[in-house]
């Protein structure tokens, strides 16, 4: 990659490729869209705030609009009724997306085991990263964020490349 | 006794089947071809006065018949007192008449004892699901409904 440099007043370079050098570029600048629904939400608060400070990861900047976000975090309980919300903002967001289920209520339902709430997310859209606790603490968040990182450099494929699992 | 389950008594003594007054709640079990009247009754008796319908529910007494139960919580903001109705509605015709005629704010609570129980009310305006989605199956209040039982998950479009 990046040759040793001899101070000779000539302007220095390296060698990458495209895919590697977007990739780069991409990781930290992820835009998350958070789907907060429930106390999940409060640390994604957090996480966001001064004391955990995502913005060192490059993924301070929220987007409420699915159209300008690239990261979708799932933190919170979804019901049968909310599902399709949740499906049409996956939806609306544009390629290449991921997307971070936080907590147990979002990667299984966690103690709500009834009528009424979705046994986790990953029934109606793919997810890249889980995080597990109730609700996780934002190094949790942090985490997550990293690993989404760790799928962009390394080229790793996306969950919504092998969905639906069979 | 109270002034209340007196005078429902007195009105309507071949459809109060039984009262009581434990713990200083006055109920009132009632059959439910007359409860319209019954309950028009107390909101327009001088003496009673029942304007606030606080709450309309339903129980489900599995094994018990009749099964099902409605139960009206009313109040008096002139009088100061409160009243509980009870009705039984047998498993095979869960059914009667709404009192959305008596008080326009208890459509909501019936919609609500319909989705959650499928008791019908006959002559409601809008009877649909309040909380579940269209598409949900069955009543998930229902005693027999079953705990692990999974819903069809619904699209966007749907």
């Amino acid at each position: 990659m990046a040759v040793k440099r001899v101070k000779d007043g000539a302007s220095g370079y390296a060698l990458t490729t495209l895919e590697s050098l977007v990739a780069w570029g991409r990781k930290y600048s992820l835009y998350p869209f958070t789907f907060a629904t429930a106390c999940c939400g409060i640390e994604v608060m957090g996480a966001f705030g001064t004391h955990y400070d995502l913005s060192r990861f490059g993924a301070e900047v929220v987007r409420f609009s699915p159209r300008q976000a690239d990261v979708l975090l799932v933190a919170g309980t979804v019901n049968y009724k909310m599902a399709p919300v949740l499906k049409r903002i996956y939806d609306q967001m544009l390629e290449p997306k991921w997307v971070i289920s936080m907590g147990a209520c979002a990667c299984t339902g966690g103690f709500y085991n009834n009528y009424t709430v979705l046994q986790g997310i990953d029934k109606v859209i793919p997810v890249d990263v889980y995080i597990p606790g109730c609700p996780p603490n934002p190094e949790g968040i942090i985490d997550a964020v990293v690993w989404i990182q760790k799928i962009i450099e390394t080229g790793a494929p996306r969950a919504a490349e092998r969905w639906p699992i069979k | 006794m109270s002034v209340v389950l007196d005078r429902l008594r007195e009105m309507f003594p071949a459809d109060v089947v039984s009262t009581h007054s434990d713990f200083g709640d006055d109920t009132a079990l009632v059959r439910r071809e007359r409860i319209v009247e019954i309950l028009a009754f107390l909101r327009d008796d001088p003496e009673l006065l029942f304007d606030f319908a606080m709450d309309l529910t339903g129980v489900d007494y599995l094994g018990e018949e009749p099964r099902f139960e409605v139960v009206y919580h009313l109040y008096s903001l002139e009088k100061k007192r409160r009243v509980r109705i009870k009705v039984r509605l047998h498993e095979d015709d869960p059914v009667i008449d709404t009192a959305v005629t008596v008080w326009p704010g208890i459509n909501w609570f019936e919609r609500e004892a319909w989705d959650m129980y499928g008791i019908v009310f006959r002559g409601h305006p809008n009877l649909k699901r309040i909380l579940m989605y269209e598409a949900f199956e069955g009543h998930p209040l229902r005693k027999d409904y079953p705990k692990a039982k999974r819903q069809p998950t619904i699209g966007p479009e749907e």
